[in-house]
């Protein structure tokens, strides 16, 4: 059944008064003739309303610094949030230098009642201390939770004076999990503090190598950056740094000197990216390496870019040799899955870049959304100087850079960098929207509740989310894929990652096991044949 | 793997390496979803019921529900009533669960918000219940948090109603699996006495695939029962951590008497526990359970070579620690290092002493051990390079140390977030106890297999 005005006004009748005025503006049927549909976004969830959303800390310790591997990240708070963010988001590393993997380490200061009541800036001091001695780090980060901006600890004063103690960098960063109305703050947090503390810290002042770029974004979860890797290298770039999965504080000191920088997930580090345009002339190119086609495409738009005729066709020779290779390995999958139907609903750039992924295999997006992403992942980075701020991003402070005097050099001439973006998307993102079909369904903060009644109502074949809902639509008899964490699989990523992925969706749908949910005696009577003949 | 532990012991003060507990809340969660058609709510910012949530969801890979506060600086500087008001009128709205069971955080406790004062301003629907636990994540731990729930519910549901106490028994089961609760609902059901078990997770965090969705399954203890556990006449509580609070507080309430147990862990902690109900009820223990004590005694017999003399590292949560302790000492093996994140004794008038209970057993059977109440798990990789072990048993994350130090590994406790099945098993109970002696055989002796050389590789062992 689709999703039309009256049904859809019934399902949200269910709610208060208030709730559906809210939720109405989250949601929208996508419709093209309509010029621009808003829908809103990045704005507060209501209470009581069970959503997939986290916090401020979550977004900035647990995505963006967390897979730092050479970096050991403190955690000033009570236990818990230390705990919760330790090895749960796949972010994958190695090293050369085991003594200097960190990413199996997690380190709070285990706030007690006294801290809370008396402070905890000197056990905080003590903490980095002792973290000096065991790990000996380059680099600490410093993570607040909630109470340590309620108790008002002076976490930027003991990261001044442990930098002095001990000569080496400690970062601090107020990401108390009430700040802002998701993760996203934390990303916006994060990122300022790399870009103040780290980016650009580094000696070297040329690229150590051809076509230089960073990449950001990406977070290597199953090792997804790894992938990626592998084909860029062979084409010829030279990958600085990632930003941040399998990245190091090493790399990415240095990350001033490449010559384009990347953007995977727009959402989490579009302030970093933007910065690095403000500050050294380095534009941004939005890429997706889900899916075959937007890899390819974003491999051809990245050798556009440079404009060099050896890495145009270099590009065009391992992309017909990786699909050479590929297309027949996910003949037997697209078989398994055309015509089925999806629902995407992941963070902040995932519940768009999969979609694409999903068609090449014959799957219809029915319903996407994103958890935590604002109105320009949606609608487009044009609307941006129309969003209004409200109280809430207020509170998260903007880091202003201006052009760096030695550093900053226009990467390519103005006139040009027109011309690209014509073409590509240099220094844009267009959004979700537009790549959606004519009655689609697009929720933003999507809930529990939003979740059963368009489940029931569109019935997906599979439904793609987190861990969180994942075992909510698999009680409905519904396959659902974890596109958090890839349900332990992975890397989903550039031309390898489509079949993994194309792999384990053809799996979900022809596992026996569904087979099994109606025992045989439901719908066989108990008494059966003929009673009282006399036969016996 | 856990390359920058180094041998050599420093002493820390300054906080928590590789923890061994989390926080409060995701204590509270877990009893909560032990009420009949309860909702759990966190009341502080979003980013706490999201790790709850997800945590659990990964240990049991059930769905877990529950809602949030959604704090934002605003509530956090001025008091979040406003959002709990909210969010209560919207959870009964949206969802219509019986009961509310709100647990606080470290923000909502930093602020001091008075949950009840809030409560009694909020609209609950007629019929409808809002009950509420103090959690504070800077005190104690997950176990903690589990207990102050329990805790919570018998403040606010447990009444005493009648004259004379009725024949029957509470049961609080602790900080166990389902698979747990049912084995220790089928010993007490099996010595024939009437019981009322809360919080009961099991039929909730075990449910059956069925292809319909309910938010609320069949399982859980029913509000009622919950009730009339004011009328029983002794409450028996397993595991002095998770449980004795409660228990304490049904006997100063409704005057039920309390027995404190350890949680049925082993052959003597089960003895234990089916005598407390064979004395208090004058009840004869069937042939039944006899019958399964006698095999469990048999295999234990039968096969002690294979654990005698073996030393262990032991950690996770004290009242689990503490049976497996006992256990492991009958069957011959050596616990030498013994480690809970949950501090010792400082939460709660009744709890118990963990280093005091555990060094006492030790000693007993002559066992010289390290044994750390509040203690961490880069601690415990520091001791076993001092002093190795032929085994660990502990929650998931001893699989690094495991890794590290090549050393055969049992997953015990919570959480175990890499295997299945374990939360529908029970390791309580004598069946239990089977079922832990094949699991630390099949470890030891899968690693004696693996080792041996061709010529020592044998068939029957």
């Amino acid at each position: 059944m689709a999703v039309n005005e009256k049904n859809f006004d019934k399902m949200l009748d269910q709610y208060p008064a208030k709730v559906k005025r809210n939720r109405k503006k989250h949601i929208i049927i996508r419709d093209s003739s309509t010029a621009a549909q808003e829908i809103e976004a990045n704005t507060r969830t209501i209470p009581g309303v069970l959503t997939n959303r986290g916090c401020a800390f979550a977004g900035c310790k647990g995505v963006v610094l967390g897979p730092l591997r050479d970096v050991v990240h403190i955690v000033h708070g009570p236990i818990g949030c230390a705990y919760y963010s330790w090895l749960t988001r796949r972010n994958k590393a190695r090293s050369d230098d085991p003594g200097k993997n960190f990413m199996t380490y997690c380190v709070s200061t285990d706030m007690q009642e006294s801290d809370i009541v008396f402070g905890g800036e000197k056990k905080l001091a003590r903490t980095i201390d002792e973290v000096m001695e065991i790990f000996s780090p380059e680099a600490i980060t410093i993570s607040a939770t909630c109470p340590v901006g309620l108790i008002g600890d002076d976490i930027q004063q003991v990261a001044r004076e442990a930098r002095k103690r001990h000569g080496i960098n400690v970062m601090s960063f107020s990401c108390e999990g009430y700040k802002g109305v998701s993760q996203s703050a934390g990303h916006h947090i994060a990122n300022n503090g790399l870009m103040e503390w780290v980016i650009g810290q580094g000696t070297t002042e040329d690229p150590p190598g051809q076509f230089a770029i960073n990449m950001l974004g990406e977070y290597n979860i199953g090792g997804d950056s790894w992938e990626v890797e592998r084909v860029l290298k062979e084409i010829g770039y030279t990958v600085v740094s990632v930003m941040t999965g399998d990245g190091s504080y090493e790399e990415l000191k240095n990350a001033h000197v490449s010559q384009l920088n990347l953007v995977q997930c727009h959402r989490s580090i579009n302030y970093i990216a933007e910065m690095l345009e403000k500050k050294y002339g380095t534009p941004w190119l939005k890429v997706n390496f889900i899916g075959i086609q937007s890899t390819a495409e974003s491999l051809r738009n990245m050798a556009l870019y440079f404009g060099d005729e050896g890495l145009i066709q270099r590009t065009e020779e391992v992309i017909a040799r990786e699909l050479a290779r590929i297309e027949p390995a996910l003949e037997k999958y697209k078989k398994i899955c055309d015509g089925k139907t999806a629902f995407c609903f992941v963070g902040g750039s995932r519940g768009h870049h999969y979609q694409g992924l999903y068609q090449e295999l014959g799957i219809e997006t029915l319903l996407a959304g994103y958890e935590f992403a604002h109105r320009d992942d949606y609608e487009g980075r044009d609307i941006l100087p129309h969003v209004k701020t409200d109280a809430d991003s207020k509170n998260i402070p903007d880091l202003q850079v201006v052009p760096d005097k030695k550093r900053f050099r226009l990467k390519i001439p103005e006139e040009r960098m027109a011309q690209l973006q014509e073409k590509i998307p240099l220094s844009n993102y267009q959004g979700m929207i537009s790549d959606m079909k004519d009655g689609s369904i697009i929720v933003d903060d999507l809930n529990h509740f939003e979740t059963e009644e368009f489940v029931r109502l569109l019935k997906p074949d599979i439904f793609s989310s987190g861990i969180k809902d994942k075992y909510i639509v698999q009680k409905m008899g519904i396959p659902s894929k974890q596109l958090h964490n890839y349900d332990y699989s992975g890397p989903y990523a550039g031309f390898n990652g489509a079949v993994n992925f194309a792999r384990d969706i053809s799996m979900s749908f022809v596992s026996p096991t569904w087979n099994f949910i109606e025992p045989p005696w439901k719908n066989i009577p108990l008494l059966e044949g003929t009673i009282g003949e006399g036969e016996s | 793997m856990l390359d920058c532990t180094p041998k050599n012991i420093m002493e820390r003060s300054g906080g928590v390496i590789n923890p061994a507990k989390t926080c409060q809340p995701i204590g509270a969660i877990y009893a909560a979803l032990g009420i009949h058609r309860c909702l759990p709510h966190s009341h502080g910012s979003q980013g706490c019921c999201s790790y709850h949530r997800s945590h659990l969801t990964r240990h049991f890979r059930e769905p877990v529900f529950a809602s949030t506060s959604s704090f934002t600086e605003g509530a956090s500087v001025f008091g979040g009533s406003a959002n709990l008001k909210t969010a209560i009128k919207n959870v009964f709205t949206i969802y219509d669960p019986d009961v509310m069971a709100v647990h606080t955080t470290c923000l909502s406790e930093t602020i001091g918000d008075d949950i009840p004062t809030i409560i009694k301003g909020a609209e609950v629907p007629e019929g409808k219940l809002v009950i509420h636990a103090n959690t504070p994540s800077y005190q104690g731990s997950h176990i903690t948090g589990f207990s102050n729930m329990v805790k919570g519910m018998v403040s606010y549901l447990s009444r005493a109603t009648l004259e004379t106490k009725k024949d029957q028994a509470n049961i609080i089961p602790g900080f166990v699996n389902p698979g747990d609760m049912r084995e220790i609902k089928r010993l007490a059901g099996a010595m024939g006495i009437d019981f009322i078990m809360f919080p009961d997770t099991s039929g909730v965090m075990d449910s059956p695939m069925t292809g319909e969705l309910t938010m609320f399954p069949r399982g859980g203890a029913r509000v009622e029962d919950i009730a009339d556990a004011g009328n029983s006449r002794i409450t028996l509580a397993l595991g002095s951590y998770a449980s004795s609070d409660a228990a304490r507080v049904l006997d100063r309430k409704c005057g039920v008497s309390e027995l404190v147990l350890k949680t049925p862990i082993g052959i003597r902690a089960t003895d234990e526990f089916l005598m407390a109900i064979r004395q208090t009820f004058t009840k004869k223990v069937p042939y039944a359970l006899e019958e399964e004590r006698g095999q469990l005694v048999d295999i234990m017999t039968d096969t002690h070579y294979h654990f005698h003399g073996k030393r262990v590292a032991l950690f996770g949560d004290p009242d689990v620690v503490i049976g497996m302790t006992e256990f492991l000492l009958g069957l011959g093996m050596e616990p030498v290092h013994v480690l809970t994140g949950t501090p010792g004794g400082a939460i709660g008038a009744t709890v118990g002493d963990f280093e005091k209970e555990v060094r006492e057993m030790l000693e007993a059977a002559g066992v010289k051990a390290r044994v750390k109440a509040g203690g961490d798990l880069f601690q415990l990789q520091q001791w076993i390079k001092n002093e190795p072990v032929d085994l660990l048993i502990g929650n998931t994350y001893g699989k690094y140390i495991a890794r590290a130090e090549d050393i055969p590994f049992v997953r015990v406790g919570f959480p175990v977030l890499d295997r299945s099945c374990h939360s529908y098993f029970p390791i309580v109970g004598y069946r239990g106890a089977m079922r832990l002696v094949e699991m630390i055989s099949g470890a030891l002796l899968d690693r004696a297999d693996r080792d041996a050389a061709e010529e020592d590789f044998e068939l029957v062992m």
